[in-house]
């Protein structure tokens, strides 16, 4: 079957068979790997994506569920203004070690920033907690995300 | 000076917006996707093992079992026990049978599924404590024990017969999981000459080139690895990596083409290695005044199907045993011995976060024995310079102990703190409790013969340098702080500095990154490296600064006479006439570890080169209703020498000590009594999340030491090691309850509360 969908601001289509995950979909056909498989069961978030303007995990979800939606990979994400920041105020924070869940981590960020420009750190934590790290103890990721707030905030 | 400072990880950037290639991400022409079929009976003779109708499917390359095995069928890591892929019997849930390459990964599974396999189940050993049991299978030596390790020092009768008091314990510890995001992966591609070049996740690409060269009968001139992005590793990288690279070498050379075989999480749960689950007993006592005079100790590892890396886990375990004090009189024994179960191996502590719970947390209850104070016990018996340990090394230099100690007590203000908890009531309680640890640098006396690194820099002839070690970058900032060392040594900008990936022909064997010694053990090659470097060039600098070139010096780019800074010339200009001299600007330095010993009958010696020291001091809340603890507040102390890079450091203690309240709350790896996994992902096995993490201060002590790269030592691993007893105390502290068995899951915590209500 043929979906259509736009992906990172672009229409495009893709042939896909109805068992397809979302995941590879975007992976395998439109090499787009900065969005990764970590768990496949939706526990990890290292396939964070925005799927109609809300985070998601991309491996539980069919790939025809993409038909007619907006998507946004970090791929797309990285180039905007916001997730520039957000990635520019990672680096500075220490926030990436491995950094196989870092995409993940910048697009969830990025889901909660465009909702609640200045988010608490309570805000954050719960943003965060369907995210899995094993690398920073969380805290410099934290630390990152309302540092680019705060980035962002001076900005405007 | 570049040491020293919070300098932007190298990969920083690349990494957070998806740029950063990763094994999986990699793509070639042609290429297959690899998998394996796995043993889901833990024990059992295989009947049948029968693939000529997978190989019939159409678009799958390959289809290969022991007998198909180019090479040797064995995967060398201390001894030799470990098959690729099974003969005749199969004995964990998780053991590779076969493997296959196909188009797709439909393909791929579509073979899998038409291998006709039958197994004839046999009764499995699967409780540790039955290893000798008459009607225990024998799986390995005559005796089920891969290894006995022993420390033999004074008269423990005679010790202990001086003690006003003796307590006896028995602590329990689980398995543990690594939970590397990244899961275990490997690209191998066949070269049209005859031999494979490896691509993957790994810590130790020089393990991963012997074990391909070994598996597919290669020379192992022909054999190259290079390591990709790796996501995670913690010691769960260290020689598990080799068996992927096996299987995805074999699928390669097999089929002609590219194969990508990478393990989904389930698979890479049940059949990659775990931190070893573990029984130790504590006999330890002390005089009235508080000095320990005596400690027996008995240690059990639950090691699995084969040995790998449990030799010298085990004896890392035991050379920790008896934690960071003076104990003239001391016994232990350590066996590991073989299960029906799924071999374990490294995970960050190695051995030591088991032994270290079990006295850290005996020390707690010694001292309520004494009815003293658990920080002024420490204190009586803490290790100091020129001390010996429980091995009869004497410390040299470089203990932060007592650093860590003043440090942790006065920032987390504890004895104030834990008299204001104490006062609080409610069915909510809180309390602290302390870890004191400390950490065997590099691999030491259990693996001298590893113990070499090698570096090369290549300073191109704009001034800029590159440079390639044989240790790996897994999320540590490994590439980050070695080029801080060489941008020190040469005395340019750190961003002039780059490091290169592993590539196994550009460097030689450097042995394995694992034991915290990448910093030390690859900075001191590199440092070698520059001063090779700074020699050559020193010697065309001389003639034209009239002088010898041991007057050269280097420094905040430039190259000076040392009796006259004055004159210089700038680092560029330097390097610009020593190229035209033709003088060697690419090396390859290399470095040995100093010394160390070891007596296996007495386990006497100089078991490491030099020690780490940790203190911990955790606040915990116990929910007395249903026995959750949350781990509020850690102050955490490290000495690690010098920290060349503070940030990284801070990223070590804060995600190590996560790691390790992961180990102390939560994570617990089931293995049913049949040898079945219960729970094999990430929705049943818990790893800590955002909301899970306790504010953790790190307080960074450095008690240099002498033979490190500006005073650097290692100390990745021991941020997890001290935090499961921490924790444990802090909930004795809490609510009076001693839980000798972690992990402290509310379901244990809640069932140990109602017992003590009801002694009262």
């Amino acid at each position: 079957m043929k979906i259509n969908f736009k992906l990172n601001g672009e229409t495009v289509s893709a042939e896909i068979s109805p068992s397809d995950r979302l995941l590879d979909v975007l992976r395998e056909k439109f090499d787009l790997t900065g969005t990764k498989e970590g768990c496949g069961e939706g526990e990890c978030g290292a396939c964070s994506i925005i799927i109609g303007g809300r985070l998601a995990n991309s491996c539980i979800i069919p790939a025809f569920q993409a038909e007619g939606v907006e998507i946004e990979t970090i791929e797309g994400i990285s180039k905007t203004d916001m997730g520039k920041v957000i990635i520019e105020a990672f680096a500075d924070c220490g926030a990436v070690q491995c950094g196989f869940c870092i995409p993940g981590f910048v697009v969830a960020g990025t889901a909660l920033m465009r909702d609640n420009p200045s988010p608490s750190r309570e805000e954050v934590v719960t943003a965060l907690s369907g995210n899995l790290c094993r690398c920073t103890g969380y805290e410099k990721i934290i630390e990152g995300v309302l540092e680019a707030a705060k980035r962002l905030g001076e900005g405007k | 000076m570049v040491v020293g400072k919070r300098v932007r990880r190298v990969d920083a950037v690349a990494k957070a917006n998806g740029e950063a290639k990763y094994v999986s991400d990699m793509k070639m022409p042609g290429m297959l996707i690899g998998k394996v079929l796995f043993s889901k009976v833990p024990y059992g003779r295989i009947l049948r093992l029968d693939v000529e109708s997978a190989r019939c499917i159409d678009g799958v390359h390959a289809v290969l079992t022991s007998r198909d095995v180019p090479g040797k069928n064995n995967c060398h890591i201390v001894f030799d026990d470990m098959p690729f892929l099974a003969e005749n019997e199969v004995r964990f849930y998780g053991q590779a049978i076969a493997i296959v390459a196909a188009e797709s990964e439909a393909k791929a599974f579509e073979a899998i599924e038409a291998i006709e396999l039958e197994i004839e189940p046999m009764k499995p050993l699967v409780d540790p404590e039955r290893y000798s049991d008459s009607e225990s299978p024998l799986l390995f030596g005559k005796d089920n024990v891969f290894s006995h390790h022993k420390i033999r020092r004074g008269d423990i009768d005679r010790g202990f017969s001086e003690c006003e008091a003796i307590i006896e314990r028995t602590y329990l510890t689980a398995y543990q999981e690594h939970a590397y995001l990244e899961p275990q992966g490997m690209l191998a591609v066949p070269s049209a000459e005859g031999g494979v070049d490896v691509y993957g996740t790994m810590q130790c690409p020089f393990y991963v080139h012997g074990a391909v060269a070994d598996v597919t009968g290669l020379v192992q001139s022909k054999v190259r690895i290079v390591q990709t992005t790796t996501g995670g590793a913690f010691g769960g990288k260290e020689d598990v990596p080799s068996l992927v690279a096996g299987w995805a070498s074999m699928l390669a050379l097999s089929s002609r083409k590219p194969v990508k075989l990478i393990l989904n999480r389930t698979e890479d749960f049940f059949s990659m290695s775990k931190r070893h689950p573990s029984r130790t007993r504590v006999k330890i006592g002390a005089t009235a005044t508080g000095v320990i005079k005596a400690a027996e100790i008995d240690i059990l590892f639950d090691a699995g199907a084969y040995s790998t890396l449990s030799p010298v886990v085990l004896w890392r375990g035991i050379v920790h045993s008896c934690g960071p004090y003076r104990i003239e009189n001391a016994k232990a024994d350590a066996r590991a011995v073989a299960t029906n179960k799924v071999p374990c191996g490294a995970y960050r502590g190695f051995g030591s976060p088991q032994t270290l719970f079990a006295i850290e947390s005996a020390i707690d209850e010694l001292a309520k024995e004494l009815e003293m104070d658990e920080i002024e016990l420490r204190k009586i018996n803490h290790i100091n310079e020129g001390d010996e340990t429980v091995t009869g090394q004497i410390l040299s230099d470089s203990v932060g102990l007592q650093e860590c100690m003043d440090k942790a007590l006065a920032q987390s203000d504890f004895f104030e703190l834990r008299e204001k908890l104490s006062r609080e009531t409610g069915p909510i309680r809180r309390g602290v409790g302390v870890s004191t640890i400390y950490y065997g640098v590099g691999l030491g006396a259990g693996g001298t013969h590893l113990a070499r690194t090698g570096a090369y820099i290549s300073v191109q002839p704009d001034g800029s340098a590159h440079f390639a070690v044989g240790t790996t970058e897994m999320g540590q900032g490994m590439r980050t702080v070695l080029g801080q060392i060489v941008a020190e040594a040469f005395g340019i900008d750190y961003e002039r500095v780059y490091c290169l990936p592993v590539d196994s022909s550009r460097v030689p064997d450097s042995g394995p990154t694992v034991a915290s010694r990448a910093t030390t053990m690859s900075g001191r090659a590199l440092l070698a490296a520059c001063g090779m470097i700074k020699g050559n060039i020193a010697r065309v600098i001389a003639d034209e600064f009239g002088t010898k070139a041991v007057n050269i010096s280097f420094g905040e780019g430039k190259v000076f006479r040392a009796d006259e800074p004055s004159r210089f010339i700038s680092w560029e200009s330097a390097v610009e006439k020593a190229f035209r001299a033709k003088a060697g600007l690419a090396v390859v330095g290399h470095d040995s570890s100093p010394p160390t010993s070891w007596d296996e009958k007495t386990g006497h010696g100089d078991a490491y080169v030099v020690f780490s020291w940790a203190v911990n001091v955790a606040q915990v809340a116990v929910d007395t209703r249903t026995g959750v603890v949350s781990l509020e507040k850690l102050w955490a102390a490290h000495d690690m020498g010098k920290a060349i890079n503070p940030q990284l450091v801070e990223g070590q203690i804060e995600g190590g000590s996560l790691q390790g309240a992961g180990y102390a709350l939560i994570e617990e790896y089931l293995i049913d009594e049949s040898g079945i996994p219960m729970n094999p992902r990430f929705s049943f096995y818990h790893i800590p999340t955002t909301a899970d993490a306790p504010e953790i201060v790190p307080i960074i002590v450095e008690a240099a030491y002498k033979d490190g790269p500006f005073g650097a030592k290692g100390f990745g691993e021991q941020p997890l090691m001290g935090i499961a007893p921490a924790v444990a105390n802090a909930v004795y502290n809490a609510v009076g309850v001693r839980f000798r068995e972690q992990p402290l899951i509310p379901e244990r915590v809640w069932a140990g509360i109602k017992e003590k209500n009801h002694e009262n």
